[in-house]
């Protein structure tokens, strides 16, 4: 590392550069139209039904199929005999209204962005990763990396879930109805987390932003994790968030407890932006 | 440690760069986000685009837009497009609302009439990119 090191000061222009982070500018036009959804959407008739029988379909049939349904218009799906097989009813990028009769395996309904969407079984690793927009109903239990990079929309389980939910989370609402595992919240960004049962261990480590809210005990809070005065703000809004999953009633909302970051990360590299030029 | 930023004047970043702390001066640049990110919505302020587009989704609340707030950049009002990756600025002849929560309102109802245009470069990449229908 001794090579590394600079005994030149640093020109001025080099100290006074900003870091702008940013690759495009655009401006909003007082022309734009009022569409409701993208122009490469699907128009779909939430009236419209149609039922799909996955027994004997791949993960990737099943998925185009879904897709070839919302091409004819139909904006409510019922999935059958699922499996739990992997994959399934991703990147749908669309409104529509899915029922999914039975439980899905690994990575279902990742990169999803507006669809409704309820489980009525359990669901594997890193169900609704990078969510986008919508929202997630599991009825029963979920495994790990549950929400992992969330994005936008609502993701609910009923039930218990693994552990790491919402690592990296990006924005959007997870609510957990049971329990959850260690590191839930790990490089948590932005968002919301609620979880009415236990938390494991660890809890929100390393946390930039965002908030947990935890009803029941706490094994542990993780690294720069810390606890805040819940606002009366915070319990109309959850009142009205758990209302919408019949949730609102399992828990006294006033003992809720509120995790939010300590900010103590917040250390940005001594080197950035100019002398990291001179270095690399 | 982080020092706390006096925002209780809502024009903050837009009477001045934001580059505050001698922490932010010494490497240029604003630590944190230039909005507050937790704000949780107040639903009494929805504008009546907004409610019309919860209905057309299917949603009883804002969903994703819960986490889209009015932030600033370069002295000016602007929303971050997370399709685009980027910061689109609010056009001058707005007027700004003195309180926060109008302004996420407006903030959300802009983007959502710019990710929805035929303008937005969304289209272009998708027509160009897309490996699906």
């Amino acid at each position: 590392m001794a090579g590394l090191v600079k005994e030149t000061p640093l020109k001025e222009e080099m100290r006074s550069e900003l870091l702008k982070g940013r690759t495009q500018q655009r401006f909003f036009s007082s022309e734009e139209g009022e569409a409701l959804e993208q122009p490469f959407a699907h128009p779909v008739n939430f009236e419209s039904e149609a039922e799909l029988d996955a027994t004997n379909l791949s993960a990737r049939e099943i998925n185009e199929k879904i897709r070839e349904l919302m091409l004819q218009g139909m904006g409510s799906i019922r999935l059958k005999n699922p499996g739990a097989k992997h994959s399934l009813a991703v990147g749908i990028l669309n409104r529509l209204n899915l029922t999914i009769e039975g439980s899905l395996g690994y990575f279902g309904l990742g990169l999803i962005d507006g669809p409704n969407v309820v489980v009525e079984g359990r669901v594997g690793w890193s169900c609704g990763e990078n969510m986008m927009a919508g929202t997630v109903v599991i009825k029963k239990n979920a495994g790990s990396t549950f929400g992992a990079a969330l994005r936008g929309g609502d993701l609910v389980c009923h039930g218990d879930v693994g552990s790491r939910t919402g690592i990296d989370q990006k924005g959007g609402t997870i609510i957990v109805g049971g329990k959850t595992g260690a590191f839930s919240g790990f490089m948590m960004q932005r968002g919301r987390m609620i979880i009415l049962g236990d938390s494991g261990q660890n809890l929100g480590d390393s946390m930039y932003d965002g908030t947990i809210y935890v009803g029941g005990s706490i094994e542990s809070l993780g690294v720069d994790a810390v606890e805040e005065e819940l606002t009366k703000e915070d319990v109309s809004w959850l009142n009205r968030k758990l209302s919408l999953y019949g949730l609102e009633t399992q828990i006294n909302l006033n003992q809720i407890k509120k995790i939010v970051s300590g900010k103590q990360l917040w250390n940005y590299d001594s080197l950035e932006p100019s002398e990291k030029k001179l270095v690399l | 440690m982080t020092e706390k930023k006096n925002l209780k004047d809502i024009d903050h970043y837009l009477k001045s760069d934001g580059v505050d702390s001698e922490r932010e001066k010494m490497i240029g640049q604003t630590i944190g986000y230039r909005y507050d990110v937790n704000l949780l919505p107040d639903y009494d302020r929805l504008t009546p685009f907004l409610a019309k587009y919860m209905e057309f989704m299917g949603w009883k609340d804002l969903n994703w837009l819960e986490d889209v707030h009015m932030g600033y950049e370069e002295g000016r009002a602007a929303v971050f497009d997370r399709n685009i990756n980027g910061w689109v600025t609010v056009p001058p002849e707005i007027d700004l609302p003195d309180n926060q929560q109008d302004r996420d309102m407006i903030a959300r109802e802009l983007l959502i009439k710019f990710q929805m245009s035929e303008t937005h470069p969304l289209v272009d990449l998708r027509k160009t990119y897309g490996k699906f229908i």
